[in-house]
């Protein structure tokens, strides 16, 4: 994912299609072609047009009735509201540790880089956990004033862990090709740090910073292990759409769970549809 | 943003921007209020019982197995994904057909969508219920099946950008002394490929190692067959053993460790190489 941006710096000779090129057999790269898309068609567009086609199965209004009982309204809203918290809150860090560690020279730095990475690696259930001895019944800080487990701010404190890295780790790299060039000439002409920061940084680094900021929605949105570990999933409280399938799978209200999916895949889609966009974007 | 080469002395300067000691202050903080205090309250919570206490949680025979299952299978997904996504990768940048930008769309889905429903999509299709006739729900299949739908792009998103700068030359130059294409997929091109191969099927491990959402439904979580780790950490929390789990978690993210830095080595190693 890192390393998806190809670097223009480095296509800058036109690629044209060279006469030398020894052409694969058309046999061979026809199979090729043939093994992969039947591969991505049997692992990823079969089961999910299967779930769209189940879910409709009847008809839209059952699906409706079913995405809009109170705890499904609830499910919905208390999903949006995590991720209005934690996506802004990642975002302004991912920035702010993109810069340090694109342009800061302090002791220890490979360090906190990789540290950075660290909840890319880690079990969500462990995330939960861990959350859970800090601020659980018996955790560290078991004694704040703020329900912490099985509440809201837990569900927050799980979204922001799981999303962090994301921003940083898109807009490092697009830091790194700007240069600060731009920032020292803004300098020079007397520009204060806020103001090359808002007028000269910023705006380079927008679209890697919108591309890392709709995957860590998409993560923040979609995000169920650390969720269901802290949340208790108490319903028209502590439930996030995620927890909904989850519950309406194991109580055997398949058509449920599969509306409540379909609601899921369909912000995951928009999703998709963004990074696409903001991919062509930024080449 | 700190070492700034020239600085003039203004007024609005003494606003300090997101840089500098302020931005790494900000940066460490919040790592450590996050990250590592929850991960610090980890490690040393799963020594409460004493040393003792986490080495039965660890070898217990359902723990190991439960390991055993987890490390065998992420490696054979992330194999299987290293030869598909390699290829998958090689025809979206070789190949030219119509839908190609779709695909390759498409193949960040994984990502996109939440594990739990993908969970549900693949119980939809290999499930109970199955249109298709294959119900291979509650085995060990099930289980490799959803870690390679959730680990998919991995593979694909590392090796795609090396593909499309990999110079071309290089190839028409073996080719027209008479090397045949295997020969130079073997001799060139792979090993050209091969950093990114590894750090994609490294990350894809990792996310295998500790992937919840989408097994947890399709695993059917059976001791000594098909339960995860995740699983089994999430299961000893609801049968509040939380000293237990954290043990195992312990495991979990000391792999995360190695991992994490193995990839650090083969990204160091590549671009060594390159060029």
């Amino acid at each position: 994912m890192r390393a998806s941006r190809p670097r223009p710096w480095r296509s800058q000779r036109p690629r044209r299609p060279a006469p030398g090129t020894p052409a694969p057999a058309r046999g061979t790269s026809l199979t090729l072609r043939f093994v992969a898309l039947g591969y991505l068609a049997v692992l990823l567009l079969v089961p999910v047009g299967l779930v769209f086609w189940r879910t409709f199965e009847h008809g839209v209004a059952p699906v409706w009735d079913s995405v809009t009982t109170p705890a499904a309204i609830h499910a919905f809203w208390l999903t949006v509201e995590v991720a209005a918290i934690a996506v802004p809150l990642n975002a302004i860090f991912g920035v702010v540790a993109a810069l340090a560690l694109v342009r800061g020279r302090f002791p220890g730095k490979w360090l906190l880089d990789a540290l950075v990475d660290l909840p890319f690696a880690i079990s969500p259930v462990v995330v939960g956990l861990a959350l859970l001895l800090v601020f659980g019944r018996s955790g560290w800080l078991s004694d704040l004033p703020v329900q912490v487990i099985f509440a809201v701010p837990g569900i927050v404190l799980a979204t922001v862990f799981v999303s962090l890295p994301f921003v940083a780790r898109e807009v490092a790299p697009v830091l790194r090709e700007v240069g600060d060039e731009q920032e020292q000439a803004a300098a020079t002409l007397g520009a204060s740090r806020w103001q090359a920061f808002w007028r000269v940084t910023l705006p380079s680094i927008r679209w890697g910073l919108a591309y890392g900021v709709v995957l860590a929605t998409a993560r923040a949105l979609g995000e169920f292990g650390a969720v269901s570990v802290v949340s208790g999933k108490i319903a028209g409280q502590t439930e996030t759409l995620t927890l909904l399938v989850e519950k309406r799978f194991e109580n055997f209200d398949l058509a449920g769970a599969y509306a409540a999916s379909t609601l899921l895949a369909l912000i995951a889609l928009a999703t998709l549809l963004a990074m696409t966009a903001l991919r062509r974007r930024a080449e | 943003m700190s070492a700034r080469a020239v600085a003039l002395p203004r007024a609005g300067r003494r606003l300090s921007a997101p840089s500098g000691s302020l931005g790494l202050g900000v940066t460490t903080l919040w790592l450590s209020v996050i990250v590592l205090l929850p991960l610090a309250a980890l490690v040393a919570r799963s020594f409460d019982g004493g040393a003792d206490a986490f080495a039965d949680a660890v070898t217990s025979r359902q723990a190991v197995a439960a390991l055993r299952f987890t490390l065998l299978v992420s490696l054979a997904v992330a194999a299987i994904n290293a030869a598909m996504g390699t290829l998958v990768a090689w025809v979206l940048v070789r190949d030219r057909f119509p839908g190609r930008r779709a695909v390759n769309a498409l193949i960040d889905l994984p990502f996109a969508l939440p594990t739990i429903v993908a969970g549900l999509t693949l119980m939809a299709l290999y499930g109970p219920k199955s249109p298709i006739g294959i119900d291979v729900a509650f085995t060990k299949l099930a289980v490799g099946l959803a870690l390679l739908f959730v680990t998919l792009p991995f593979v694909v998103r590392a090796v795609q950008p090396v593909l499309i700068e990999l110079d071309r030359e290089m190839e028409e130059a073996a080719a027209s002394l008479g090397a045949s294409p295997r020969l130079i997929f073997a001799r060139i091109i792979l090993p050209n490929l091969l950093p990114a191969i590894l750090s994609g099927a490294a990350l894809a491990f990792a996310r295998a190692v500790g992937e919840f959402g989408s097994v947890v439904l399709i695993s059917g979580n059976i001791p000594f067959n098909t339960q995860v780790a995740s699983v089994f950490v999430y299961k000893q929390i609801e049968s509040d053993n939380p000293i237990g789990a954290a043990a195992v978690s312990v495991v979990l993210l000391v792999l995360s460790l190695v991992v994490l830095v193995a990839i650090r080595g083969v990204e160091r190693w590549g671009s060594r190489h390159a060029r």
